[in-house]
């Protein structure tokens, strides 16, 4: 079973909830989807990691096929091709690699060689596999990484996605294919406000999920009067406690520190297993 | 020398504009007279200095004279042998009769190509 | 115009709560929120209703027209982003959430079915009155957000006259939007927090502006948490030479301003001392008299 845990609010508490599941199930694979700021592993600090690069396609020109015709400039979309001096050049932060300048060359000039745009790091913490995408500075898009770090995570036994913040096309990436999907939210109106937004997605993708309130305990009738009107069920209210957020910040797994952590992850777990069916 | 000039407007006492990318026109100043020519930069959705650039290298211009440049339209002009100077403040054509006189410096820092304006 | 920009790279560390007060503080006339995947500033500005409002149109996305169609799968095959399926009735169709807009379908379609179409990719709102504030809202899984924040910026800087500070609020993260907001700011102002991922990302984000050649300064937002690793921050910054511009305490008020729908700089609380203490360090960086 796939779970993915989103927040549309960043610092709300996504990566506690996804360790907090990934460490009850015991034997899990967590999988970091966050990938400008992958953070998960900093609490499981996994061990025997293995990195790989990950890859995406750029053309390359052979300059001695080239009959300078300006096809490819002039029909990239994204403006990442010039021709000077009758020699094409590319941009790589401007290209997408979507393939068209190799696929309209009627000389065969274009050919496609591997850029290096992140990383993907695998190791282990006791019987959980922590599977870490990382993109690299000046890159665009995390779209690639997330694509591979899912990809190395496998489909094997309970997945534990850490999504991206937000709702935009990252986030969709890594939320596409779970079979149940976590809405990790805070009670203050930002927490609502960007939680509307996850759950309009959530709709667009047609995912089951339920939502985490997390530091709970001051009071906003708002979210609870919202959940309800929308028919979202809460699988599990995390109250603020110092010693939590203490444990957070030093990087120690909630789970492992905090019998109250440990009681709750569990029984989010049996809720998200049993609504998954 | 034939210099090529962002403008905001196609006439001959339109001021230099103040993106080369999304300059909606370019001025081309050859002895005294100017003729104007769309820059196809203006509208494009990603990539706007950099098909400006092509269009500037194409122009047959020998100088490019505006007040910044991004580092990939100014790789792309260096490749092209076309000199990039600091514009100042006043007209296209004054701009392009300071550069004959040899009044404009050479401008030589050029910001991050990050989504083109400041 | 100096234009301040308040980042986090960590999500939730008060990147917002900041902006808004700083806004306060300096009576700032013109401002924007450039965190445009969810743009939250508005909640506590306390905005007259937004005076205009346009959409944002992204990269075009295929469509392509079943009647045309021959189901001949090529555009499918080539599709490097998985964006084309085939339908129950045997043709060929685009996924728009997918789609980048590169054409190629286009290109290659014997039939000339398939057909880039402008997308609207999301829709920008200005406030004005007092002064002028600018956000916008990137529709549910579009990209292009980096150049919605750099539209957002323009609304702005068009529409704000002579004021003498901007006040933008970014996005989180590292990547594409982020770097759009930092082009062409005076500094950034990172707003992190005393944990081990607050450290890292901090200092990602450094790295980051520091290749965008954007100067940073930093503060700590809930310092007391953790007084060990507010240490930590204070002692790397002053490594790489970063101003560090001061600490703030955990403040309930904070939480309470954001559901009032005010700013925390009308709330009298250490928190609020603590920020403006680091309100008049950065105006003295930005070299402006605001005490």
């Amino acid at each position: 079973m796939r779970i993915a845990v989103l927040s549309g609010k960043g610092g709300a508490g996504k990566t506690l909830v996804a360790c907090g599941l990934a460490c009850a199930a015991g034997e899990a694979v967590y999988v970091d989807c966050d990938v400008e700021e992958p953070n998960g592993r900093l609490f499981f600090r996994p061990e025997q990691v293995i990195s790989r690069p990950v890859l995406r396609k750029m053309p390359v020109f052979d300059a001695e096929k080239c009959s300078g015709c300006r096809r490819c400039v002039e029909r990239c979309r994204f403006n990442a091709l010039v021709l000077v001096k009758g020699a094409p050049m590319v941009f790589g932060e401007v290209c997408h690699s979507c393939g068209l300048c190799a696929w309209v060359c009627p000389e065969g000039a274009v050919r496609e060689e591997g850029l290096e745009v992140g990383a993907v790091e695998s190791g282990r913490a006791g019987g959980i596999r922590v599977v870490t995408g990382e993109l690299k500075l000046g890159e665009a898009t995390g779209v690639p990484v997330i694509a591979a770090a899912l990809e190395e995570a496998g489909d094997e036994g309970t997945v534990v996605v850490d999504c991206p913040p937000g709702s935009a096309c990252p986030v969709m990436e890594a939320a596409r294919e779970a079979d149940y999907c976590v809405l990790v939210t805070e009670p203050t109106a930002f927490g609502l406000h960007d939680l509307r937004l996850v759950a309009e997605l959530m709709r667009v993708l047609k995912r089951p999920c339920g939502v985490v309130v997390n530091k709970a305990g001051a009071d906003f009738p708002e979210l609870d009067a919202w959940l309800e009107a929308e028919g979202l069920p809460v699988l599990a209210r995390i109250p603020y406690s110092r010693a939590l957020a203490a444990a957070s910040a030093e990087g120690r797994l909630a789970y492992r520190q905090d019998e109250a952590a440990r009681r709750i992850f569990d029984g989010l777990l049996r809720r998200i297993e049993e609504a998954a069916g | 020398m034939k210099v090529i000039i962002p403008v905001d407007e196609a006439s001959p006492n339109t001021g230099v504009c103040p993106s080369f990318g999304r300059a909606p026109y370019f001025a081309l100043c050859e002895g005294g007279s100017v003729e104007f020519i769309e820059n196809p930069g203006a509208a494009a959705e990603g990539g706007a200095g950099l098909k400006a650039a092509q269009a500037a290298a194409d122009s047959g211009a020998d100088a490019l004279v505006t007040p910044r440049c991004g580092e990939n339209a100014a790789q792309v002009l260096k490749a092209a042998e076309v000199k990039i100077y600091k514009s100042r403040p006043g007209t296209a054509l004054e701009n392009a009769a300071a550069l004959e006189a040899g009044e404009l410096e050479e401008l030589t820092r050029f910001h991050a190509g990050f989504h083109g304006i400041a | 115009m100096k234009k301040l920009l308040i980042l986090s790279g960590k999500g939730g560390t008060g990147k917002t709560t900041t902006a808004a007060a700083f806004i306060r503080f300096a009576n700032a006339r013109a401002a924007a929120d450039c965190d445009v995947d969810a743009p939250n500033l508005a909640l506590v500005t306390q905005l007259a209703p937004a005076a205009a409002e346009r959409d944002f149109h992204g990269s075009d996305k295929a469509r392509i027209d079943a009647g045309l169609c021959l189901g001949c799968g090529e555009c499918a095959r080539l599709c490097r982003f998985g964006a084309i399926s085939r339908t129950q009735e045997g043709k060929y169709a685009v996924d728009e959430l997918r789609c980048e807009g590169c054409g190629l379908c286009a290109e290659a379609c014997p039939a000339g079915a398939a057909r880039p179409e402008p997308d609207v990719a999301g829709r920008l709102r200005l406030f004005s009155g007092g002064g002028v504030f600018a956000d916008a809202q990137l529709r549910m899984g579009r990209g292009n957000s980096g150049k919605l924040v750099t539209e957002v910026k323009r609304e702005l800087y068009d529409n704000c006259g002579e004021a003498e500070l901007a006040v933008i609020d970014g996005s989180p993260g590292v990547g594409c939007p982020v770097m759009a907001s930092m082009n062409g700011v005076s500094l950034a102002l990172i707003v992190t927090e005393p944990s081990v991922s607050g450290l890292g990302d901090m200092q990602r984000l450094v790295r980051t502006a520091s290749m965008a050649r954007v100067r940073t300064a930093v503060c700590v937002n809930r310092a007391d948490v953790d007084m060990e690793l507010s240490g930590r921050i204070e002692s790397w910054c002053s490594e790489q030479g970063l101003p560090f511009l001061g600490r703030i305490p955990f403040d309930k008020n904070a939480q309470r301003a954001i559901n009032e729908g005010r700013s925390l700089a009308d709330i009298d609380c250490p928190a609020r001392t603590a920020l403006y203490g680091i309100f008049v360090r950065t105006m003295e960086l930005l070299n402006l008299n605001y005490t």
